[in-house]
C-alpha cells in the first residue's frame, strides 16, 4: 500500500516537473553518447567536443535555457534506440544530438521517423546508408559518411606516392565498407589496382594469419581497421617484421589509436590517411577551435587535440544552437522554422564549411593527411591536401553512383 | 595408448593418416596442384603456429578457471576480469621498471592475492550455493570492469617486449623455392610468440607434474573428486582452496601479460576472455588440465585457420565446435561423465 502510494506521488512529481520545463522557457536536448563498452574513449571525447561548443555559446541560446541530458549508449544498435526512447519518451527532450557509430545512426534514422516532433542532429556516425537510403526527414547530419572520408586519398597515393597495387585488410560492417569505398572510388578511376581484400570480423584480435596471407608483392596496404583491432594489428604486424607502406582507412589514424600505449602504433608514423580533419592544420578557425578545446579541459583529461569524434559532436551542437538563436528559441508547429533554419544553414565549421544536401547529408571538406611524429613524442596527422566540396556521391550523378550498389565487399573491383 | 589401438583400430588408422599428411604439409615442398588448391603454405604454416600459440594464451586463462570448477564446483565468470587486471598491472610494472620479464611474476602474485581475497571474502560464505556464486561473481566483474575504466582509462595498452624479442626469427621449416636459384625459403616468424608457446607449454607441463606427482596435486585430484571424503580424511581443506584460487587467478594475471604484449589490453577484453575461457572449458571437459590444453588448441586453431580460408564465418567455426562437442559428447573431449 505504502510502496503503492509511493510510486504514485513520485510519478505525479515527474509529471509536474515535465510539464513545468516545457513552460518556463528551457529547452532540453538529449545527448547519445558511447560512453561505455569499447568506444568508451571515443564517446567521452565526443562529449568534451560538445561541451566545448557549449562553453562558447554559453547557457542561454535564443533567450532559453539549454538543459542538456546525457544518456550512454555501447555503440550497439539497440543500445541506441534504447537510450534515444528514454530521452524523447522520458524526458521529453526537444532535440537528440548523437549518436556516434555507425549502426546506431542507421537505427536512428529509423527511430526518427516515429518520433516527428523531435529533431535529431547526427553527433558523427558515418555510414552511409543512414542518410542516403530512405532518410528521416527529422534526421539532419552535420558530418560527411565514411565514403566522403575516403575523397582524394585514392588518388594522392596513386599520383604523388605512385603505389600502383594494394592489397586491403578492413573491417567486415558497414563503415568498413564505406570507408573502403570512398577510398578504391578514387584510386580505381586513377588507374589503381586492388590486388586481394581480407575482410575481417569486427573485433579481431589475433591477425598474425591474416599478415601471412598479405602478398608480398604490392605496393602498399590499406588498413581500414579501427579502435583495438588497428593497434593489435599494428603490433603483431610489427613482431612479424613487416615493413610494406601503409595506407590508413580514416578511423585506422584517429586519436585513440595515436594516443594507445605502447610503441605498436609508432608503425604508422608517414602513413597516408584522409578524413575529416588534419590535427595540425594552420588554418586560424582551426587553432581556434583546438585551443577552445583545450582550455575547455585539463591536460590529462582530454587528448593533447580534439578527435574527429569531438569534431564532429562540435559541430552538430554549433548547427543546432546556431539554429535556436536564430529562430529565438521558437521550436513551435513541429519545429518547422528551426527545420528549415537548419536545411539551409552553411555551418562555418573549423574544419571547413559545411552546407546539407537534399537528403539532409552535409557537403564539405575532406583532407588528405599524414602521420607525423611531434617534437613532444606524441603522433599527430598533417595536412597534404584539402579536397573541398565532397558530395555524399563522390561528385558523380547520383543515378550512376547508385548503380554502383551499396558498400559491400565487391563494390569497385579493380584488379 | 596401446589399449586405445586395440579398442579403436579403425579411428586409430584414421588419426595416424591424418597425423602422417599434416606431418607432410608442414615439412615437404608443396607441390604446384596443392598451393592452386588451398594457397600458399606460408599461409598454412602460419595459421598452424598462430592458432597454436593462441591456443597458449587461452590455455593460460582457462587451465586456471577449470581448475577453479574442478575443485570448488564455482564458476568464476570474475576470471576475466582477473586477467584485464593482470594486463594492467603488468603494463605499469614493466613501462615504469623497463624490465618485461618482472611484469609476469609481479602479475601472477598480485592477482593471485586479489584471488585469495576473493576466496576468502566472498565465496567461503557461500559455499556450494552455485547460484548465488555466479550472481556475485557476474556483480564482481562489472564492478571491476569500471573500477579498471576509471583507473585506467578506456586507451589500449601494448606492453613492450625488450627488443631482442620484437621482430621476427627464421625458421627452419621450408614454405616455397625461389625459382630463380633453387633456394629454399624459410618460414619467419614472430619470436615473441614461440616464447609465449614454450611458457605456456613448459607452465602446462608443471601443472600435469604438481597435480599428478606431488602430494598437494594428490589432494586437488582427490578434491575434485570427492570433496567431502577428502574433508573427512582430515586434509585441510580450506587451505587447499585457497591455493588452487589463488593460483588459479595468477594464471589469468599472467596471461593478461601474454596477451598484453601480442594482442592488447582494453575495456572489453575481459568479456572476451571470459568468453573463450568459457568455450574451451566446455570443449574440453570442465575441470581437467588436458581436457583445456586439447579445447585451447582446437579453438585457436580454428580461429587462425577460420580466418585465412573462412573469412566470413571465422566467428562461427569457433561456436560449431562448441555445438558438435556438445551434441556428441556434451561432458566435453576429456570430461568425466
Amino acid at each position: 500500500m505504502r510502496n503503492t502510494l509511493l510510486a504514485t506521488v513520485s510519478l505525479a512529481a515527474m509529471l509536474v516537473t515535465g510539464a513545468a520545463s516545457a513552460q518556463d522557457g528551457t529547452i532540453k536536448v538529449g545527448v547519445l553518447a558511447t560512453l561505455e563498452g569499447t568506444y568508451t574513449v571515443l564517446g567521452e571525447d565526443g562529449v568534451r567536443g560538445l561541451k566545448t561548443a557549449m562553453n562558447e555559446v554559453g547557457d542561454k541560446v535564443g533567450g532559453k535555457n539549454i538543459e542538456l541530458i546525457i544518456q550512454s549508449t555501447d555503440a550497439s544498435p539497440d543500445s541506441a534506440v534504447r537510450g534515444a526512447r528514454k530521452l524523447v519518451e522520458q524526458d521529453k527532450v526537444d532535440i537528440v544530438i548523437g549518436p556516434l557509430s555507425g549502426s546506431e545512426g542507421i537505427a536512428l534514422r529509423d527511430y526518427a521517423k516515429t518520433q516527428p516532433q523531435v529533431t535529431i542532429l547526427n553527433g558523427i556516425s558515418g555510414a552511409q546508408e543512414t542518410t542516403f537510403v530512405d532518410p528521416a526527414e527529422n534526421f539532419f547530419r552535420f558530418n560527411m559518411d565514411g565514403a566522403q572520408w575516403g575523397a582524394g586519398l585514392g588518388e594522392y597515393v596513386f599520383n604523388d606516392k605512385g603505389w600502383k597495387n594494394v592489397a586491403a585488410v578492413a573491417e567486415d560492417y558497414s563503415f568498413g565498407y564505406t570507408n573502403f569505398l570512398g577510398f578504391a572510388h578514387g584510386y580505381c578511376d586513377a588507374g589503381g589496382k586492388i590486388v586481394e581484400r581480407l575482410w575481417v570480423p569486427l573485433g579481431t584480435k589475433d591477425f598474425g594469419s591474416i599478415i601471412a596471407a598479405l602478398p608480398d608483392d604490392v605496393d602498399a596496404i590499406y588498413l581500414g581497421l579501427g579502435g583495438g583491432d588497428a593497434v593489435n594489428f599494428l603490433n603483431q604486424y610489427q613482431q612479424a617484421g613487416g615493413d610494406a607502406n601503409l595506407i590508413g582507412g580514416t578511423i585506422m589514424v584517429d586519436g585513440t589509436v595515436l594516443s594507445a600505449k605502447g610503441d605498436a602504433k609508432k608503425a604508422l608514423i608517414g602513413t597516408p590517411s584522409s578524413g575529416p580533419q588534419a590535427d595540425t592544420w594552420d588554418d586560424p578557425k582551426w587553432q581556434a577551435y583546438v585551443k577552445s578545446y583545450q582550455d575547455s579541459f585539463p591536460p590529462d583529461q582530454r587528448f593533447p587535440s580534439p578527435s574527429l569524434l569531438a569534431t564532429g559532436y562540435y559541430n552538430a551542437t554549433h548547427a543546432a544552437m546556431q539554429c535556436l538563436n536564430d529562430v529565438k528559441g521558437d521550436l513551435s508547429d513541429g519545429q518547422k522554422s528551426f527545420r528549415q533554419c537548419l536545411t539551409g544553414l552553411e555551418l562555418d565549421a573549423p574544419n571547413g564549411k559545411i552546407v546539407l544536401d537534399g537528403n539532409r547529408q552535409a557537403v564539405g571538406s575532406n583532407f588528405v593527411i599524414e602521420v607525423v611524429e611531434l617534437d613532444d613524442g606524441n603522433l599527430a596527422t598533417k595536412m597534404v591536401k584539402k579536397v573541398d566540396n565532397v558530395t555524399q556521391t563522390l561528385g558523380q550523378d547520383e543515378a550512376e553512383f547508385r548503380k554502383l550498389g551499396l558498400p559491400s565487399r565487391d563494390i569497385l573491383e579493380c584488379s | 595408448m596401446r589399449r586405445f589401438i586395440e579398442q579403436r583400430p579403425i579411428w586409430s588408422v584414421i588419426l595416424f593418416c591424418l597425423a602422417a599428411v599434416l606431418i607432410w604439409m608442414i615439412f615437404a615442398v608443396w607441390p604446384q596442384w596443392l598451393t592452386s588448391l588451398i594457397g600458399r603454405k606460408k599461409i598454412f604454416l602460419n595459421a598452424l603456429f598462430n592458432g597454436i600459440t593462441l591456443g597458449g594464451l587461452y590455455f593460460l586463462v582457462a587451465s586456471g578457471f577449470t581448475l577453479i570448477f574442478g575443485l570448488m564446483r564455482n564458476v568464476n565468470l570474475a576470471h576475466g576480469s582477473l586477467y584485464l587486471l593482470g594486463g594492467y598491472i603488468g603494463y605499469g610494472v614493466a613501462s615504469s621498471t623497463g624490465y618485461w620479464i618482472l611484469a609476469f611474476p609481479v602479475s601472477f602474485f598480485v592477482v593471485g592475492a586479489f584471488g585469495v581475497l576473493l576466496q576468502f571474502f566472498v565465496f567461503r560464505r557461500m559455499e556450494g550455493q552455485d547460484l548465488r556464486q555466479t550472481l556475485v561473481t557476474i556483480g564482481i566483474s562489472i564492478v571491476m570492469a569500471d573500477l579498471m575504466l576509471w583507473i585506467w582509462g578506456g586507451d589500449f595498452y601494448n606492453i613492450n617486449p625488450p627488443s631482442w624479442l620484437s621482430g621476427p626469427i627464421e625458421t627452419f621449416f621450408i614454405t616455397g623455392v625461389k625459382r630463380s636459384t633453387g633456394e629454399f625459403i624459410f618460414m619467419k616468424y614472430p619470436i615473441v610468440r614461440l616464447v609465449i608457446l614454450a611458457a605456456s607449454v613448459v607452465i602446462g607441463f608443471g601443472m600435469w607434474l604438481l597435480l599428478n606427482r606431488t602430494q598437494i596435486g594428490m589432494m586437488i585430484r582427490a578434491g575434485v573428486d570427492d570433496r567431502d571424503m577428502l574433508s573427512a580424511t582430515g586434509a585441510r581443506i580450506q587451505l587447499v582452496f585457497v591455493g588452487v584460487f589463488a593460483f588459479g587467478a595468477g594464471l589469468a594475471g599472467l596471461a593478461g601479460v601474454v596477451g598484453g604484449t601480442f594482442q592488447s589490453i582494453a575495456p572489453g577484453e575481459d568479456i572476451r576472455f571470459l568468453l573463450a575461457s568459457l568455450v574451451v572449458v566446455i570443449v574440453g571437459g570442465m575441470g581437467s588440465i588436458t581436457g583445456a590444453a586439447i579445447g585451447a588448441a582446437l579453438i585457436g586453431l580454428a580461429e587462425q585457420f577460420g580466418s585465412v580460408y573462412l573469412p566470413t564465418y571465422a566467428v562461427v567455426v569457433t561456436f560449431v565446435i562448441m555445438v558438435a562437442v556438445l551434441a556428441f559428447r556434451p561432458q566435453g573431449i576429456m570430461g568425466k561423465a
